[in-house]
């Protein structure tokens, strides 16, 4: 698709395929008829019904406040696209550009978009999974359940996994006034995302907040009763909760298998591909009707040396959406590389939690403004001298500022006092616990060079 | 033409019917020294930067000159102080204005709103000379603020014109005002202290739906405001409520009118509003200027170094018509998309009132637009209000068939 006239007429009349119809598929197909593609465009999606969104699952959902059909994501224009819906894709054959489905049938593309997204990692033992009682959360379907579990008044809620989702249900918990335990492998809760000195904040909330919380255990078995529902859970240490919900918050596995033969890059961490949203092969060379978008994206950001980057956070999604589309009906000269600094967001125990940067790209951590013991504060990440990330508890209007020092690599720590100067601004060690001591899987992930690199650690330190 | 003096022909009277090209032409330097030692900054960048700047104050004793017109008193409103006093009085009075503990305020006042624009449009209904801002942008805003802090509606004459010399004295200058502005500002600003003192003795103890009761009987997480405390609040909620959305509805009916095309648009488009009142807000805004900020400590912005205490004037209105963040700026187009204009600011001081003046101008632009029989302006421009800071007409007078 060299030449202009080809390119105008793939616009006009050529057939994109979507591989993944939530968040990022949704936005990316909303752009790309904004982009002006006229041409036929095809949703494909493993669940039922409209897109929706994701977040409110671990949140008001889960007090009842939002009915799980109130989460429909919003639509900001029509797509007119061909929606098939409920059947996964199996396969994808680049060699006669076809997706094909679990059912048997077979889309044909010239350009697809891979927005296939992350599902949760399932409790080990199947037959322990499947326990009444037992569950994990990533779909509305999920959500509905823990809803009406939390609803019957459980005796006790075991969440598995002190991630931000754990965390946040065990905050839900709380909240309807249901007693809690929270099991973690690591040293402390969030420790995956943030290390260990915001790790300690988020331990004194939920400990504050009455939630039973135990680090550095690991549950061993989950028992059910007669009727096969959830009774006890045993722990590592030897100890056992009586509990008839858990939640399984164990992180989650990147929809990658149906690509496992499609001659992609495709790892643990997803399928890689240029700034430009474009896939690598497995030999490392970009392809070019192949793009991919959202949680199943691995993408190298100059910032952070370049190194592939696996983010699970709603905006990136959203803003990769925006890029891959724009690609896909753009020539090379046009195109756009997405360059956005990460960003997300959490709410748990009445706090707004809110990062920009890459908090596990760093080896030092400073309290900049606040104070941590009121838990309203704002915490610098350093590299090697220089900001890479911010987290704030509570102070979330001034990220935009640490945004810029990201993107300008200013000097860490920040040099100059603020009017709410903490008590204590030294930078600690940063503290990320190796991946094999977290239970839950970290939301962002530095994956390193390597474009179909399989094996490797969350977090590579230079120096 | 040196910066200094364009700055000063914008705080000159006779800009204020058209102040847009002399912005056009302080953003040239987007911050912009000062003969006194203070600074100008006028793009959109800038000043969205700079407001989320945590080294940037509102905090008059961060000033190494303090200025005349600053505030004078012991305990000053949360529009100026930091975090984390700053934080947590906004915090208490957002308790009973808006969300988390307060969600559903604003909307639920939509029927009240309705009714008093309504019985304010049936009064001049059949009158064919109408003074916009007399008859209706001024007594509406004033008796929403009144109800909802708890001050008698019927005291208006009273703190009105305390709230008038406390504008005035605002764009105090020591070289060309006379000492009198500043004293006469600061003598209402101790009368108004005074009269709210007044309201809020006997609120202690006996509980109530307005704001004064309910702040004295508050028992939050983050405690209660002292006296001092609550007579600030009251009086900065006074004052916003006063001097600002009379000249965001008087603004949006002035460019109605110049607009007569999007005014008939609005009549066959009601939910136009919406999107109307946010360019509005970007256009023809009804606060202007910050007048002043300080640098807590050494500030670097466009690679100039603004030093520790410092002054910092932010041109917000400058900043909503800046070529190089919207495009077509001096054109006022309701279809305008990523409108994320300066008309409340941004930062942790972005309006507190916000979501209650967007309600009162979409409804008073709506009804007025529905209910006036071809109307047209008097006279273009119409005279304007003395300050800078705060701008707007001091009537418009429209006449109708």
């Amino acid at each position: 698709m060299s030449s202009a006239h080809t390119l105008q007429g793939f616009k006009r009349d050529g057939r994109i395929a979507i591989v993944g119809a939530s968040l990022a598929g949704l936005r990316a197909a909303e752009a790309l008829r904004g982009e002006g593609f006229t041409g036929s465009l095809t949703m494909i999606g493993d669940e039922l019904g409209e897109p929706y969104d994701r977040p409110p699952l671990s949140k008001q959902v889960l007090t009842g406040w939002v009915p799980t059909d109130g989460t429909k994501l919003p639509r900001r224009r029509d797509i007119d696209a061909q929606w098939l819906l409920g059947v996964p894709a199996s396969g994808l054959d680049l060699a006669t550009n076809h997706v094909h489905l679990a059912d048997g049938n077979e889309v044909a593309f010239d350009r697809v978009l891979i927005s296939t997204g992350v599902r949760a990692r399932p409790w080990p033992v199947e037959a322990e999974a499947s326990l009444d009682g037992v569950f994990v959360v990533r779909t509305r379907g999920d959500a509905d359940g823990l809803q009406q579990a939390l609803a019957a008044g459980p005796s006790r809620v075991l969440i598995i996994g002190a991630g931000f989702t754990g965390s946040e249900i065990a905050s839900i918990c709380r909240e309807r006034d249901i007693s809690v335990t929270v099991a973690e492998l690591g040293p402390a809760p969030l420790v995956g995302a943030l290390g260990a000195m915001i790790g300690d904040v988020a331990a004194d909330m939920q400990r504050a907040h009455g939630v039973d919380l135990r680090c550095g255990v690991k549950v061993t078995q989950l028992e059910g009763d007669a009727q096969g529902r959830l009774c006890r859970a045993h722990f590592s240490d030897g100890s056992t909760v009586d509990a008839d919900v858990a939640v399984v918050a164990l992180g989650g596995i990147r929809n990658t298998d149906w690509l496992q033969d499609s001659g992609l890059a495709v790892g643990v961490w997803g399928i890689a591909c240029d700034s430009g949203c474009r896939a690598f092969d497995l030999n490392g060379l970009v392809t070019d009707d192949v793009f991919v978008a959202g949680d199943v994206a691995r993408c190298p950001h100059p910032v952070y040396e370049y190194r592939f980057i696996s983010l699970e956070h709603w905006a990136n999604a959203v803003e990769q959406a925006d890029i891959a589309a724009h690609n896909m009906v753009n020539a090379q000269a046009d195109r756009w590389p997405h360059l956005a600094i990460p960003a997300f967001w959490s709410i748990q125990f009445g706090v707004n939690i809110k990062s920009v940067g890459v908090p596990t790209f760093a080896d030092e951590v400073v309290v900049t403004q606040g104070s941590v013991p009121d838990h309203r504060f704002v915490a610098a990440y350093g590299y090697q001298g220089r900001v890479t990330a911010a987290v704030s508890f509570n102070n979330a209007k001034w990220l935009d500022h640490y945004r810029k020092l990201i993107e300008t690599a200013a000097p860490f720590p920040p040099p100059c006092p603020t009017p709410d100067q903490p008590v204590d601004a030294k930078p600690v060690p940063v503290d990320f616990p190796g991946p094999v001591l977290l239970s839950q899987g970290a939301t962002v992930v530095v994956t390193g060079h390597d474009p179909s690199e399989r094996h490797v650690t969350a977090v590579r330190t230079h120096r | 033409m040196s910066e200094t003096s364009t700055l000063h022909r914008i705080l000159d009277y006779s800009a204020r019917a058209d102040p847009y090209p002399l912005y056009a032409e302080l953003r040239k330097t987007p911050v912009a020294l000062q003969e006194d030692g203070s600074y100008v900054i006028s793009t959109y960048r800038e000043i969205t930067d700079i407001l989320h700047n945590p080294h940037l104050s509102s905090d008059v004793r961060n000033l190494s000159r303090p200025t005349p017109a600053a505030e004078r008193r012991d305990t000053p409103s949360f529009i100026n102080i930091d975090p984390p006093e700053h934080d947590r009085l906004r915090r208490l009075a957002m308790r009973h204005f808006g969300p988390p503990c307060t969600p559903g305020l604003v909307t639920g006042m939509q029927p009240q709103l309705t009714e008093i624009v309504s019985s304010l449009i049936d009064d001049f209904a059949n009158t064919q000379l109408v003074d916009i801002v007399d008859d209706f942008a001024y007594p509406f805003p004033v008796t929403v603020i009144c109800h909802l802090l708890g001050v008698p509606r019927d005291d208006e004459p009273r703190f009105h014109q305390w709230v008038n010399a406390i504008i005035d004295s605002l764009d105090y200058d020591p070289k060309t005002d006379p000492p009198e502005k500043l004293n006469l500002g600061a003598q209402a600003t101790d009368d108004l202290h005074q009269y709210l003192g007044g309201l809020l003795e006997p609120r202690h103890d006996r509980p109530g739906d307005d704001l004064l009761s309910r702040l004295a009987n508050d028992d939050g997480p983050d405690g209660r405001m002292t006296d001092e405390e609550i007579i600030s609040t009251a009086n900065l909620l006074l004052i916003a409520g006063h001097e600002t959305t009379v000249n965001l509805i008087t603004n949006g009916m002035l460019t109605l009118l110049r607009h007569p095309h999007v005014l008939q648009r609005l009549r066959d488009e009601p939910d136009l509003i919406v999107r109307l009142v946010e360019e509005l807000l970007r256009y023809e805004p009804p606060v202007h200027i910050v007048p002043w900020r300080a640098a807590y400590s050494d500030i670097t912005i466009a690679d100039t170094v603004i030093p520790k205490g410092s002054q910092i004037m932010l041109m917000l209105a400058s900043g909503s018509r800046d070529p190089d963040r919207f495009d077509d700026p001096d054109r006022f187009d309701p279809d305008r998309q990523d409108n994320q204009h300066l008309g409340f600011g941004s930062g942790i001081h972005l309006c507190f009132g916000g979501p209650l003046a967007r309600l009162e101008t979409q409804i008073a632009l709506s009804e007025l637009v529905r209910r006036l029989d071809r109307p047209r302006l008097v006279t273009d421009p119409p005279p304007y209000r003395p300050s800078p800071v705060l701008r707007g007409p001091i009537h418009l007078h429209i006449e109708q068939s």
